[in-house]
């Protein structure tokens, strides 16, 4: 029998008291489409949650010397952001393809990315933005690069008396073109298959000057792709090089994909290397309106 | 079980309600104000037979915890038509399109689109089509109902 009880603080002070009180044995709940489902699926709750949706100083997407981006915000706000639309692609397409309008409209984007399944729509993403995570404490707060805050599926390194409150992303992103591929089954309620992000900033002469690419469910944790990035690099746009980008990218020594129950690892290594241009084409089309606009 | 006293906006009305404070929406719309209308079906949020609106966004019932409505404004399947009974265009159009087979999953589409209809009243099929994605039926095959949602477009 599911027998919790839940406590609705008004802002992080109370929340760090209430945190403090009920130590391990509480847990925090913010959208509750993943935390509410482990609840009633495995009918074994915390004694406590805890719910940050009250704290409406965490809900925000900004722009102000980078982008600011608070916790709380939901999926269905960067969805429908037009900065994150101009801006940000790869993230508003990222989050607009998380389960449904109904689990959009309350997901936050700090839960998708505390819950850390390998197959986080927002993760990608925010690894080629070289987001940075804010963890606040009683004690204070610390940035965390996005690249070092996962740690496996399920597992970060926040600790349990820290909260997530803002994702900043540096304001030289934004004149990045990006892109996300979720590939699945279906087109929708669905997770992915395999997640690609890629950014890429052009130089004048149409050549690539910076490289970003970052993939999904095919390690466990989101990872970027060193060797691919810096193999495109001062190269030209072409269909040549974008193969070769994706041939690295799904060697063995970059990604090590596992078989699941959606599908076994050989498809998405293949997927890798058959998506990494497709979306790379995309990020290049995304990079050129921005110069031209 | 500690409970925690409640007061919202349901479909129009304001409710209190005391309820265990690990209660969901969907169990307090169903159990406590026997509004029927919202379906259990899966339970986690996949199915959408359980979509009300809060505040104007559709929303999965049965992962709400109750404590998280006070203050809210919720409408369920049973708040949509007018109060003297004339059905919404959208209820209308699934009647007269044959929208509804077995009806467990109408209810929710109805909820979708209406959230749908209320922020975009011209939808594209595209549109449409994303506004439900999170409603499952097992009988229709979607065709009826994505023509009926168009249909009560034109209604309005």
């Amino acid at each position: 029998m599911i027998a919790y009880d839940y406590l609705k603080p008004k802002d992080l002070a109370e929340t760090f008291k209430l945190l403090d009180q009920h130590g391990r044995k509480a847990e925090l709940i913010a959208g509750g489409t993943d935390v509410m489902v482990v609840v009633k699926q495995s009918n074994r709750s915390p004694d406590t949650l805890i719910s940050l949706r009250g704290i409406e100083e965490l809900r925000y997407i900004r722009k102000n010397d980078g982008y600011h981006i608070g916790s709380l915000t939901t999926h269905r706000m960067i969805e429908k952001s037009t900065l994150m639309q101009n801006e940000l692609a790869a993230l508003n397409q990222g989050a607009a393809q998380v389960g449904s309008v109904q689990v959009r409209n309350v997901a936050t984007i700090g839960g998708n990315i505390c819950n850390a399944a390998p197959s986080a729509d927002t993760a990608a993403p925010l690894m080629i933005l070289d987001a940075v995570i804010t963890l606040k404490s009683r004690q204070g707060e610390r940035q965390v690069p996005i690249r070092e805050f996962f740690v496996g599926p399920s597992e970060t390194v926040k600790e349990w008396d820290e909260i997530l409150t803002e994702i900043t992303i540096p304001e030289q992103m934004g004149t990045y073109g990006t892109a996300y591929c979720k590939h699945a089954r279906r087109k929708a309620m669905n997770l992915p298959i395999i997640g690609v992000a890629v950014g890429l900033s052009l130089n004048t002469d149409e050549t690539i000057g910076d490289a970003r690419i970052a993939l999904t469910v095919a390690a466990p944790t989101p990872i970027r792709i060193d060797e691919a990035e810096d193999f495109l690099r001062g190269k030209s746009l072409t269909d040549d090089i974008l193969k070769e980008a994706g041939l690295i990218a799904s060697s063995p020594e970059c990604c090590s994909p596992r078989d699941s129950l959606r599908c076994e690892g050989w498809y998405r290594e293949d997927m890798v290397r058959v998506l990494i241009p497709r979306v790379a084409k995309e990020a290049a089309m995304n990079a050129k309106s921005k110069m031209n606009r | 079980m500690n409970t925690v006293s409640i007061s919202f906006n349901l479909n129009g009305d304001p409710v209190v309600a005391d309820v265990p404070r690990d209660w969901t929406l969907l169990k307090t719309l169903r159990e406590v104000f026997e509004l029927t209308g919202a379906k259990e079906g899966c339970g986690v949020g996949d199915c959408g037979a359980c979509t009300v609106i809060v505040d104007g966004d559709a929303v999965n019932a049965c992962l709400y915890p109750i404590p998280e409505i006070e203050g809210k404004q919720v409408l369920t399947i049973e708040g949509v038509a007018k109060p003297d009974g004339s059905l919404h265009p959208i209820q209308q159009a699934f009647i007269e399109n044959n929208g509804v087979q077995c009806g467990f999953c109408t209810s929710g589409m109805i909820m979708s689109a209406k959230a749908l209809l209320d922020e975009t009243p011209e939808p594209e099929e595209a549109d449409i089509r994303s506004a439900i994605a999170g409603n499952l039926c097992r009988c229709t095959g979607y065709v009826q109902i994505i023509e009926s949602i168009e249909m009560a477009t034109k209604h309005e």
